[in-house]
């Protein structure tokens, strides 16, 4: 037998309305999609709950429809297999290139928008078995009361890792949440919040319903930072959307991996005309430096992932604006 | 909480009592004796507890049987047919594919999953479907090469 997940009732709503009913009805239930961050959780002792919300056979949360003024309506429900598949979504680069990079193909066949967007943070001294939390005092994110990342603070700075996330928000991604008092609207950018252990920003009893994307137009590609080719959770990662080739280009910038929450980094100056490009380029990637705040959550050093998250960026501007690599003799980072 | 399911499995129609939070591999290893399916790092990291749901390859170690209701389940055990082993089995057996051999089924289901999406995968198209599924002998090349040769034995 397998290490035994607690015992819990599975319900299976039809609807969004019989989902939130389902969530408020049973206080301390989870919502459940694809599960492969809620089980493991579930199973590893992460998390406890006495119901699970089962959302799978909504299928009003599976459908990728044109969206207001030419942007584009995608559900929650929507496996990333498909999302990676989706030609209307290939006018959004970062996003297919970001949804490739999530976990394993066999992950991505189940593994759902929503879910990857309200994944939990990780962390070194979290993600662990039981017994090894136990053995340390377990941690301020979960049964314990110290942070053992940052022992004098008083937050917990476990890492968002989400790659989809960051794609989403450079290119002005809101979202659709339904709860019990209704419908409302949020940007994805003020979803998030900069503590570990309460990262998102979902009130009891409400579920995302679907993600909103306006209209395409930036040229847009997102890399991650990991040691495993496949299944890695990014260690850093950076999405870039340009909005112009060469002279003039604006960029956005969003890094996951680094804090507690996906960070959107609005680049003030635009490439001017006439302007040295290498000179440009050097300092978005100072000013990315500065910007992300890594921890000893993960098991590369907090100074390789801020070096090579900014080289990535740098990377990544230079080619949306149709620039060469500024040096080919670059290590990989 | 307990349900009655009803799933497909390699071809026979099964019906179980389930308790909610009950694991496909559970169902599969503890119940149906059908033990090919491994166990290895129990959360969704390896891909030794691939299987297929409805033709596409799923982890049964994070996938809950009550979600898998009227669903059709395919294990190792029901790939060979009629005492003939499949193309994968038969290539991962003649090109050193298995070494150890408690990846190869995870590896074969996952492989057979590419295969009929995809009956002409170049090298690239295999490592991304195998990206999930470690083999701790690393025995890789051996692995893509013995799909290289079923998917070529397939499409003949």
């Amino acid at each position: 037998m397998s290490e035994a997940l607690p015992e819990f009732q599975l319900l299976a709503p039809a609807s969004v309305d019989e989902a939130v009913a389902a969530l408020g009805a049973n206080p301390g239930a989870l919502a459940s999609a694809g599960g492969t961050d809620l089980i493991v959780r579930l199973r590893k002792g992460l998390s406890e709950t006495g119901t699970l919300v089962d959302l799978g056979g909504i299928a009003a949360l599976n459908d990728i429809t044109p969206g207001a003024g030419g942007g584009l309506r995608i559900g929650a429900g929507v496996t990333l297999a498909a999302l990676a598949k989706s030609a209307p979504l290939a006018e959004y680069p970062a996003i297919p290139r970001a949804v490739a990079t999530v976990a394993g193909p066999t992950h991505r066949e189940v593994a759902t928008l929503g879910g990857n967007l309200c994944q939990d943070t990780r962390c070194v001294y979290y993600n662990q078995s039981h017994w090894w939390r136990q053995s340390n005092g377990f941690c301020l994110k979960y049964r314990g009361e110290i942070c053992h990342v940052a022992p004098k603070g008083n937050r917990c700075r476990a890492a968002f890792s989400g790659d989809i996330a960051p794609a989403l928000m450079v290119h002005g991604a809101s979202l659709e949440i339904a709860g019990p008092d209704g419908t409302r609207h949020l940007p994805l950018a003020e979803f998030y919040h900069e503590d570990g252990a309460a990262h998102l920003g979902l009130n009891p009893g409400e579920i995302v319903v679907a993600v909103l994307l306006p209209p395409p137009g930036p040229v847009s590609d997102y890399a991650k930072v990991r040691v495993r080719a496949a299944v890695d959770y990014p260690l850093a990662g950076i999405a870039v959307a340009c909005t112009q080739a060469r002279e003039g280009a604006r960029f956005t910038l969003a890094i996951t991996g680094t804090n507690s929450a996906p960070m959107l980094v609005d680049i003030a100056d635009a490439l001017a005309e006439g302007a040295d490009a290498d000179a440009y380029f050097a300092a978005l990637e100072k000013q990315v430096q500065k910007a992300v705040s890594p921890q000893r959550t993960s098991t590369l050093a907090p100074h390789y992932r801020r070096l090579s998250v900014s080289a990535l960026a740098a990377r990544l501007a230079r080619q949306t604006a149709g620039f060469a690599p500024e040096d080919s003799q670059r290590p990989e980072p | 909480m307990k349900r009655i399911v009803s799933l497909e499995i390699n071809g026979r129609t099964v019906e179980e009592i389930v308790p909610d939070n009950m694991l496909l591999v559970d169902l599969l290893r503890d119940r149906q004796g059908l033990t090919g399916t491994k166990q290895g790092c129990d959360g969704g990291e390896c891909g030794a507890c691939t299987v297929l749901v409805d033709g596409r390859p799923r982890l049964s170690c994070i996938a809950l049987v009550a979600g898998c209701d009227g669903k059709r389940i395919e294990t190792i055990e029901g790939q060979a047919k009629g005492g003939h082993l499949s193309a994968l089995q038969r290539a991962f057996h003649e090109n050193l594919g298995a070494q150890c051999g408690f990846c190869t089924p995870g590896m074969i289901l996952a492989a057979e999953g590419l295969l009929r999406d995809n009956p002409a995968p170049d090298e690239d198209e295999i490592r991304v479907a195998l990206g999930g599924n470690l083999c701790r002998c690393t025995g890789y090349v051996k692995i893509i090469e013995s799909v290289q040769v079923a998917a070529a034995e397939m499409r003949s």
